[in-house]
């Protein structure tokens, strides 16, 4: 006699129950916790911005820690003075700009080419000077990774904050650790007026970074992809809102 | 342990040990190879590993008399899958900062060879209570390797243990490094963690010979 478990019909019957029941189990938590998962992904990028322009909560030399998620709303309308999407030409403000997906723009101008991407661009106002702040979206090794940079009106890195979806551990994970990211501050962008972004370098021999106009910062020993990964996303989105800042720069003076 | 029988205890006890599931039955290396530059990585994935095998053990166990033998490893793929996915939204929700510092360790946990040998090697033959001990054991035991592991690469290649700079610092050369004392960088790539562990291998076989196949 034949085990019942071992009958097909069973067996269908068997993955009809489960995948029912642990498709219900999943999709009902993911509906009854998005409401706070949007919520804190709300928090972090406003976080984000704030981090790339130097408002932090940073204790020691080496952590990484964000303004609180109870003042962060408080804190983005202060230091935050002006929320543009650029589009082709024309520029508008919009309080809501920090929630433009930057991937889904790129990959709907990328499908369609008569699409004008939308562009957000933040101008922040720290110690009486204006930053502006851009975000930046590329790929690393593994996944997505992603920042904003927050650049002065010499064109001059004022600060960066990256982070990745899913680097390995140790290595290209470390893009998101204080010492890869605070000898970004001070780079040059421009070359005598031309866009040189900055290079994740192998080999720099800087390790101090005393050297602020090579357009080179030390790379992270293990994930030579990973610092490729950033510096082509440097490349590829900054320099999109260069014009864009020089023409807000000459329009203020 | 009063609480627990001869054989409960060996449960727990034998894969810390002769029975390690990285070391001898040379399991789980994938994630032992690529999460163990860093000491506070290893701890994370280990905790994570324990509570996933944990829990996932006990269901396949409480699932052992029901389940269709022809589907047994889809079933058990997607008890594993629908944990780490519950895992994640809950930490997303109340714990966005932990899950920030988990989110690549908890994709890792779905393809831990360690969990799926266990469901297919004792929870399909074994009660939920000894399921359960023998889930913490081996993660436990992955846990230890992972630990040691990343204790040596992180303080040979980084000169850091949990991101604290134990022997100086190496750019401005204090400490440790003053006297002329470099990183090995080496240590911080994935062969080195091969070679750690087959040191560990060595070291266990020859303190235990019984552990040497012919």
């Amino acid at each position: 006699m034949s085990k019942l478990t071992d009958k097909n019909s069973y067996t269908i019957i068997f993955s009809v129950i489960m995948v029912l029941v642990v498709g219900s189990l999943l999709a009902g938590v993911a509906q009854s916790l998005r409401e706070r998962i949007t919520e804190n992904e709300r928090f972090e990028k406003q976080q984000n911005i704030l981090y790339a322009m130097g408002i932090n909560d940073n204790r020691g030399p080496s952590d990484v820690h964000f303004v609180p998620t109870d003042v962060v709303g408080e804190k983005f309308d202060t230091y935050i003075k002006r929320q543009l999407v650029i589009q082709g030409n024309d520029v508008t403000e919009d309080p809501e700009a920090y929630l433009i997906d930057v991937k889904q723009e790129e990959s709907r101008a990328k499908a369609n080419a008569d699409y004008q991407r939308r562009l957000p661009l933040f101008i922040g106002e720290k110690e009486g000077k204006t930053l502006y702040i851009v975000p930046m979206r590329g790929s690393g090794l593994w996944d997505a990774i992603w920042g904003f940079m927050a650049i002065d009106e010499n064109f001059r890195v004022a600060g960066v904050f990256f982070d990745h979806a899913g680097e390995t551990p140790g290595l290209g994970a470390n893009i998101k650790e204080r010492y890869f990211m605070d000898p970004f501050e001070g780079e040059a962008l421009l070359d005598n007026g031309t866009f040189k972004g900055v290079t994740v370098a192998k080999g720099n021999n800087d390790p101090r970074n005393d050297r602020k106009e090579d357009h080179k910062v030390d790379a992270l020993a293990g994930s030579t992809i990973t610092g490729d990964g950033v510096t082509a996303m440097i490349k590829k989105d900054v320099a999109l809102y260069i014009p864009h800042i020089k023409k807000l720069i000459e329009e203020q003076q | 342990m009063a609480l627990l029988s001869r054989k409960e205890r060996n449960l727990v006890l034998d894969p810390l040990t002769d029975d390690n599931p990285i070391t001898i039955q040379v399991l789980g290396i994938c994630s032992a190879l690529a999460i163990t530059a860093e000491l506070r990585a290893s701890v994370v994935m280990a905790i994570s590993v324990l509570a996933v095998m944990a829990v996932g053990n006990v269901v396949i166990s409480l699932m052992r008399n029901i389940m269709p033998g022809k589907i047994r490893i889809i079933v058990q793929l997607i008890v594993v899958a629908t944990l780490v996915i519950l895992v994640d939204l809950i930490l997303k929700a109340f714990a966005f900062e932990l899950s920030k510092q988990l989110s690549v360790f908890i994709g890792l946990i779905i393809t831990n060879c360690i969990i799926m040998g266990r469901f297919e090697a004792f929870a399909l033959g074994n009660n939920p209570w000894h399921s359960f001990l023998d889930g913490i054991g081996n993660a436990g035991g992955y846990g230890i390797i992972l630990v040691i592991v990343g204790f040596f690469r992180e303080l040979l290649g980084s000169g850091t243990l949990f991101g604290y700079k134990v022997l100086g610092d190496s750019i401005e050369k204090t400490g440790l490094y003053a006297l002329g004392y470099e990183n090995n960088g080496f240590m911080v790539l994935s062969p080195m963690a091969l070679i750690v562990i087959g040191i560990i291998i060595w070291v266990q076989r020859t303190r235990n010979k019984e552990l040497i196949e012919d």
